[in-house]
């Protein structure tokens, strides 16, 4: 086994389907022994939440995906005795992981200020979706809710779709990956000081922080940034930032001045705009681009464009990017056995002193290591 | 204490990635030191967005190298690389942006740092890794959007692929590697030993992807279909998007179909009772729903459904958003100001420490700023001159 930076450390994730999750799965890639506290009817709630019905055994597969690599614990926080085998758990962890509503550890006897009695030097980590305060704090932390609450679905398609949210559980994700921060940070004073440490983060914080560049914009000109109505890539980019259509595909122009961009593409209709006109005139622009390289391939553009060394790209789908060369010399592809059968799927995008961090480590079944984290941790 | 306190970080990136996870560093608490080329810097200082400047700078410069400090040193001129050599023996970290090969013609590969300080977390960000056909191509963000299928996950099926809207595989790449190298810094504490830490943006937008590409991987390879009506993810069923109201916009997550038709009172979705046929038939579903939602307000609508624990929200734009209250408590906003005057109002980091926001009235730094406190405090020139 790799010597990983956080082996050694002990991390107990009471939380639920992602983001919370998704922070436990990059410290349990990192190193860490992290141990999932799940109710014993039913356990995580992501357990049983599947895309196109996809299942590997009892669990599903996005249950497998995110909770990989961990170990898993069952305690019904409401009953007394379990909760003291928890608080001996508590004693000998270093980092808490919650992702419930601000009230509910509480509740349980499991706030900061009761779990700090217990253990002084542990890291207690919490998300939740709008904050602990404010007319929003009681809502549901749901990722799509977040981006349409957030501003976020107005920075993506064109001008002219409606608000265009994010294909993927960005506030999640952003959210875990901000809580690692934050707890790493709080590891590294702790060697320092010897006292752990609060650590909050929510769903909606994190998101305007992925937005700061916008906001900021925002700030200084209270103007809505506006989607282009062509080929939107970035509200605030000029022409030609965006993608657009070809004969056999599509191809991705990041930015690039429009006169060595008409020269390299022999496109004598975008040499009467003048350069100061790649912000105001973008949608013309992009018209005109647009009419332009809808005429060849791809293929013939991209020599055009990367012989230039200007910025393009061909806009790849799953099929064709997992076929090519530069993602098969990633091997960012992991399989996983689940009992007799197998999983795929990615490691961890780290590396560390040259070595890719994969771990064959299933995710666990609902109270899998009830008694070997008892002979560890608590007898 | 702050989490970082007393953690030197010395960094050479450039624009968004390296210099965003930099930022972060410096919210807990390091002392980021920019080491940007003399006369131009960073490119990012002169990337002005949608015609915007603060007078006369870059509005995202500001927002990105917000409390750090700036080293101008010309790494080709022999007694400037003498001195950012004697700054990395005295350095935590070290990060870099720049593609593969760079470093090691610089002489300030990994391989030669660790001999000047053995205890160093070396951190890069590439595009694409450091082998490989693409290892040279520029990193930068559309195209990696492009490269990683992410475009064909947003926006309705009729739609060309539609990249999202802000700089996501910078920013995703930019937290993947500040995780390492507090990781690595964690390890240091207890073993003294440095790392090398390396993530390209290409194997970030995959991560990023890790739950889409794991269903891809072992559904037999079928690639996603983005639903034809107010779609918002590619795998999940109706009734999750946005719709329009007769006033603006409202999102609906995840629901039990004829419990939500009972409330919206709309006789043509009661028929949706097997949740088999949310998935499979969504977008008739979401048709349907969509010529409902629109015959009334988005606050008419909240009403019903909030009450019932529906999962839904407005759809705010930042005017929106900026007047609620729920934002405003957050105090998400700070002004941090330059050494010249100037004052920037920004976003704060989001996490918070002991009940604390992690605030700072620093701005960004002027080009070279402070390169005479950064030779007193590490002694640059007294050693140089020691030496000769």
């Amino acid at each position: 086994m790799m010597n990983l930076p956080l082996n050694g450390l002990v991390v107990l994730e009471f939380s639920q389907y992602l983001s919370g999750p998704s922070a436990g799965l990059r410290l349990a890639d990192l190193g860490a022994r992290v141990i999932k506290i799940e109710r014993p009817k039913g356990g995580d709630a992501g357990r049983k939440l599947a895309i196109k019905d996809l299942w590997v055994d009892d669990n599903s597969l996005l249950f497998h995906t995110i909770n990989r690599n961990k170990e898993s614990f069952t305690a019904d926080l409401k009953n007394k005795e379990d909760l003291a085998v928890i608080k001996k758990l508590i004693a000998k962890a270093d980092v808490l992981i919650h992702n419930f509503r601000p009230e509910v550890m509480g509740k349980n006897g499991l706030d900061y200020a009761t779990v700090q009695e217990i253990n002084p030097r542990m890291v207690y980590a919490a998300i939740s979706g709008y904050g602990t305060k404010g007319p929003w704090k009681d809502k549901p932390g749901q990722d799509l809710l977040v981006q349409s609450l957030a501003g976020l679905a107005f920075t993506t398609g064109n001008g002219t779709n409606g608000p265009v949210p994010f294909g993927i559980s960005v506030a999640d994700i952003l959210c875990g990956a901000q809580l690692v921060q934050g707890i790493l940070g709080a590891l590294i004073r702790r060697q320092k000081t010897g006292t752990g440490a609060l650590i909050e983060v929510s769903l909606m914080e994190s998101l305007l922080d992925f937005q700061f560049e916008l906001l900021t914009t925002y700030y200084a000109t209270h103007q809505q940034p506006k989607r282009s109505k062509v080929a939107n890539g970035q509200p605030l980019l000029s022409a030609p930032y965006g993608i657009y259509a070809t004969a056999d595909g599509f191809i991705a122009l990041a930015m690039i001045d429009i006169h060595v961009l008409a020269n390299a593409i022999h496109c004598d209709a975008l040499k009467l705009f003048s350069k100061d006109q790649a912000f105001s005139a973008r949608d013309e622009i992009k018209t005109v681009l647009a009419e332009h390289l809808i005429k060849q391939t791809t293929g013939t553009w991209l020599t055009d464009l990367q012989q230039e060394g200007l910025w393009a790209m061909e806009v790849f789908d799953w099929e064709m990017m997992t076929n090519h060369e530069a993602y098969l010399s990633l091997d960012m592809e992991q399989v996983i056995k689940v009992g007799r059968k197998e999983m795929i799927t990615t490691r961890c995008p780290i590396r560390i002193n040259g070595k890719k961090l994969v771990s064959g480590k299933p995710a666990p079944q609902l109270g899998e290591h009830n008694e070997q984290l008892h002979h560890d941790f608590i007898n | 204490m702050n989490l970082l306190q007393d953690i030197v970080v010395v960094d050479f990136s450039q624009f968004l990635s390296g210099p965003s996870a930099a930022l972060r560093l410096a919210d807990m608490g390091a002392q980021v030191i920019k080491v940007e080329r003399p006369v131009t810097g960073d490119i990012c200082r002169e990337l002005y967005v949608s015609d915007v400047m603060i007078e006369g700078e870059s509005t995202i410069f500001h927002a990105i190298n917000r409390n750090k400090q700036s080293y101008a040193a010309d790494l080709k001129n022999p007694d400037d690389l003498a001195k950012v050599k004697l700054l990395l023996a005295k350095a935590d970290v070290m990060m870099h942006n720049f593609r593969p090969g760079v470093m090691e013609r610089i002489g300030l590969d990994y391989e030669t740092v660790k001999q000047i300080n053995p205890g160093i977390v070396y951190a890069e960000v590439s595009g694409y890794g450091t082998e490989g056909p693409w290892k040279d191509l520029p990193g930068q963000d559309l195209l990696l959007q492009s490269a990683s299928g992410l475009t064909w996950l947003s926006n309705n099926h009729d739609e060309d692929p539609t990249p999202m809207g802000v700089a996501v595989v910078d920013i995703i790449a930019g937290t993947h590697v500040a995780q390492g190298i507090l990781a690595a810094l964690y390890k240091k504490g207890i073993s003294g030993e440095g790392a090398l830490i390396q993530v390209s943006m290409f194997e970030s937008i995959l991560d990023f992807q890790f739950e889409v590409l794991t269903s891809y991987y072992n559904d037999g390879r079928q690639l996603p279909v983005r639903g034809a009506v107010n779609s918002a993810h590619a795998y999940i069923a109706a009734p999750y998007g946005i719709y329009k109201t007769n006033d603006s916009y409202i999102a609906l997550a995840m629901t039990n179909i004829p419990a939500m038709a009972e409330l919206l009172q709309c006789e043509p979705l009661k028929q949706f009772t097997d949740w088999n046929d949310w998935f499979s038939k969504r977008d008739q579903i979401k048709k349907v729903l969509a010529d409902h939602l629109v015959t009334k307000s988005t606050g008419c609508w909240l009403g019903i459904l909030e009450k019932a624990d529906i999962w839904c929200a407005a759809v705010l734009d930042y005017d929106s958003l900026s007047k609620e209250e729920a934002y405003r408590v957050l105090n998400m906003e700070v002004t941090v100001k330059t050494s010249n005057g100037l004052s920037v109002t920004t976003s704060r980091c989001p996490l918070r420490v002991d009940g604390e926001l992690l605030l700072s009235g620093k701005g960004a730094p002027l080009l070279g700023e402070h390169n005479i406190e950064i030779e007193q405090q590490f002694g640059l020139i007294k050693q140089l001159e020691g030496s000769n």
